[in-house]
């Protein structure tokens, strides 16, 4: 796989192909179609802020409704880009065994599918925002950079992930598991001003998961600067290294995995 | 593409390729660990091609020829790249569209149109050159009124026709094809036909596999057998097509104890068989148009009385030909055991033929003994007909 065939003609109009297939297929027969997945997101904001802001009162934060909708939309990315990715290579199996084509075009549609996603469900924040009176600054434009932190986090886990999940197919009920213990352990419904309150050291610990990271900057550039980042819990900026390090190191290595297997994908599906 | 004219447009050298196959059908986790501490290796190793070498020249129509489960299934999915070996070396010069089924990708919830731009896709075409081509492959195809309608209210004549429509649009220097003539009417089949010989003539190099002779002789500049994992022949289609029908020569059937007799108290059967050529002499590989004694050796303990009949099949099951006394008007016979025999010329084209017997009763309305593949002949080359059959004929001018 030189890098210069990476976006060549062929690959280019495969990956293409592939992303408008999914799109078209993915609410197949259902009456609303792809609002679904505005929907569904919409429909689990609307569960937790009555669950969390308005019973627990959980959320003490500037405005929380929209603080939490980011959380969940940037989790739900996460988790479909992942959750997808780690299943495509095995869904297209007849594919695999039938063509030869290079098999990280497959995961690279279905995480461009949940980009492509996550783009429509930002509308429905902006739209909220609106109607929270949130002021638009400047420091919002850095919002791409932690999408496409999440987006390169995802992307490296999935090619792992599919790779791992030819060989042993208990893969998909283990990363359910993590995601479930994970997403607990992302200040997404929770401030991270509660954890800070108990012990700075493990809300410290807990900035150090990239998804945590993007997610808190992300609100910081956004909506609020009450949500709590790296730069101001740890002091210096310098620490969001540390994430982003984790991030190159889990993209470089799912990458190099999935290389290095993807030779045999089709005699192993 | 003219730079490199004399070069071969595939060089395969010392192939090699062997697979694991895990003895439980789970592959899990569980598994694995099961595995490691009762120290198991979990698979077993099949070494499904073994040193494989050839070269197909520019413009060749090359043909790859072997039984089921003889290693040339894999030996196309290697030289498609779908399979990596590993040992040896592919060396491709040009473009290569492998067909190892067609319609690769289609879906059956989206459209005919949009599964056309998908195989597409797979074929190297971006949406404008399918757009340049759409109507086209959709007449070709006989579909007009068809493609905006989802794939699965297709019947799956009409599937291959769209797929085949889209597929000889790939404009590779090397396409191979696999046994995809197999699927399909006649008209279809011809049609498959008509683009071989048109592809033949632009100069295309052409792989097919298949286990088909008669295509194999129509087509095919040089071909191989694989047998068993290795490349057992290399010639002109004729030298293989014999050679693969002595591989696949069954030379069991011939043994003679192995005519079995029906299991009531009384015997009635047939013994053996003889196959006589012209000369006198027993023969398993008779030529064409040779005239042949089959002779049977029965016995008929119940002394009833009895008709013969005698069946001819080729290899592909096909039924060939067929008789019996009682339809050619011959007396039955009463007698506990005797010879019958059963004078032939052999209007058969080459191939591997079997023989079916049976003893029928009175008015032959049932059968005593029935035996099938009571025995077994080849019938040589013959590089002068084609067909099913050998007819007796002379040209006049």
């Amino acid at each position: 796989m030189k890098l210069s065939n990476v976006f060549c003609k062929r690959n280019r109009v495969l990956l293409r192909e592939l992303v408008i297939t999914d799109f078209k297929l993915r609410y197949q027969g259902s009456v609303l179609g792809y609002a679904w997945s505005l929907l569904k997101p919409l429909f689990l904001f609307a569960i937790m802020y009555v669950v969390f802001g308005l019973m627990i009162k959980i959320g003490s934060v500037e405005h929380y409704a929209v603080y939490l909708l980011l959380g969940i939309i940037l989790w739900n990315f996460f988790a479909e880009a992942t959750n997808q990715g780690m299943g495509s290579i095995v869904g297209r199996g007849d594919l695999l065994r039938k063509i030869s084509f290079p098999k990280y075009i497959i995961v690279l549609s279905t995480t461009i599918s949940a980009l492509i996603n996550l783009t429509l469900n930002l509308i429905i924040v902006g739209v909220l925002m609106l109607f929270n009176g949130v002021a638009l600054h400047w420091s919002a434009l850095m919002l791409p950079f932690y999408i496409l932190e999440i987006y390169l986090l995802a992307l490296g886990l999935a090619f792992y992930l599919s790779a791992l999940n030819v060989k042993y197919r208990d893969t998909s009920h283990i990363w359910e598991i993590i995601m479930q213990a994970a997403f607990y352990a992302t200040p997404i419904i929770y401030p991270l001003s509660i954890v800070v309150a108990k012990s700075g050291a493990v809300a410290k610990l807990l900035l150090m998961n990239p998804i945590a990271q993007a997610i808190q900057d992300a609100r910081y550039v956004l909506i609020t600067r009450e949500s709590i980042t790296v730069s101001g819990l740890l002091g210096s900026g310098f620490y969001i290294l540390i994430p982003v390090s984790i991030v190159l190191i889990v993209f470089i290595g799912g990458t190099l995995y999935f290389k290095r297997h993807s030779k045999y994908f089709a005699e192993l599906i | 593409m003219s730079k490199h004219q004399d070069q071969p447009a595939v060089i395969v050298s010392g192939l090699h390729k062997s697979f694991k196959l895990p003895h439980e059908q789970h592959s899990g986790i569980k598994q694995m660990l099961v595995n490691r501490l009762k120290g198991k290796k979990g698979f077993e190793i099949q070494h499904v091609l073994k040193n494989v070498s050839f070269e197909v020249k520019k413009g060749e129509f090359f043909g790859i020829v072997g039984k089921n489960g003889s290693g040339k299934s894999t030996l196309l999915k290697l030289l498609a790249g779908i399979y990596t070996p590993d040992k040896g070396k592919i060396r491709v010069n040009g473009s290569l569209t492998p067909f190892i089924e067609l319609g690769v990708g289609f879906n059956h919830e989206l459209t005919g149109r949009e599964n056309v731009f998908m195989n597409g896709a797979l074929l190297g075409f971006d949406h404008k050159e399918m757009e340049a081509m759409y109507d086209e492959i959709v007449e070709f195809a006989e579909l007009g009124k068809f493609m905006d309608q989802k794939l699965k209210n297709y019947s799956s004549g009409m599937q291959v026709r769209l797929a085949f429509s889209i597929a000889i649009k790939a404009n590779s220097d090397i396409l191979i094809f696999d046994e995809v003539l197999a699927v399909g009417d006649a008209a279809f089949q011809q049609k498959c036909f008509d683009v071989f010989a048109e592809l033949k003539k632009k100069g295309a190099t052409i792989i097919l596999v298949t286990h088909d002779m008669s295509s194999v002789l129509r087509f095919c500049d040089k071909a191989i057998i694989v047998d068993k994992g290795s490349v057992t022949g290399i010639g002109d289609p004729y030298t293989i097509s014999d050679m693969y029908l002595e591989l696949n020569y069954d030379n069991n059937t011939n043994d003679e104890s192995s005519v079995v007799d029906s299991a009531d108290g009384n015997r009635v059967a047939i013994e053996s068989i003889e196959f006589i050529d012209a000369n006198g002499k027993k023969t398993t590989s008779p030529n064409s148009g040779d005239v042949c004694r089959v002779g049977m050796k029965y016995i008929n303990e119940n002394e009833d009385y009895i008709n013969f009949g005698f069946q001819i099949f080729n290899d592909a099951g096909v039924y060939c030909f067929g008789t019996n006394t009682k339809i050619c008007g011959l007396d039955p016979i009463n007698s506990s055991e005797g010879f019958v025999q059963i004078e032939l010329a052999l209007g058969l084209l080459p191939g591997n033929y079997y023989i079916n017997v049976a003893i029928m009763n009175k008015n032959a309305t049932s059968s005593l003994f029935y035996k099938t593949k009571a025995y077994s002949f080849r019938i040589k080359k013959d590089t002068q007909v084609e067909g099913i059959s050998k007819l007796d004929y002379r040209w006049i001018r």
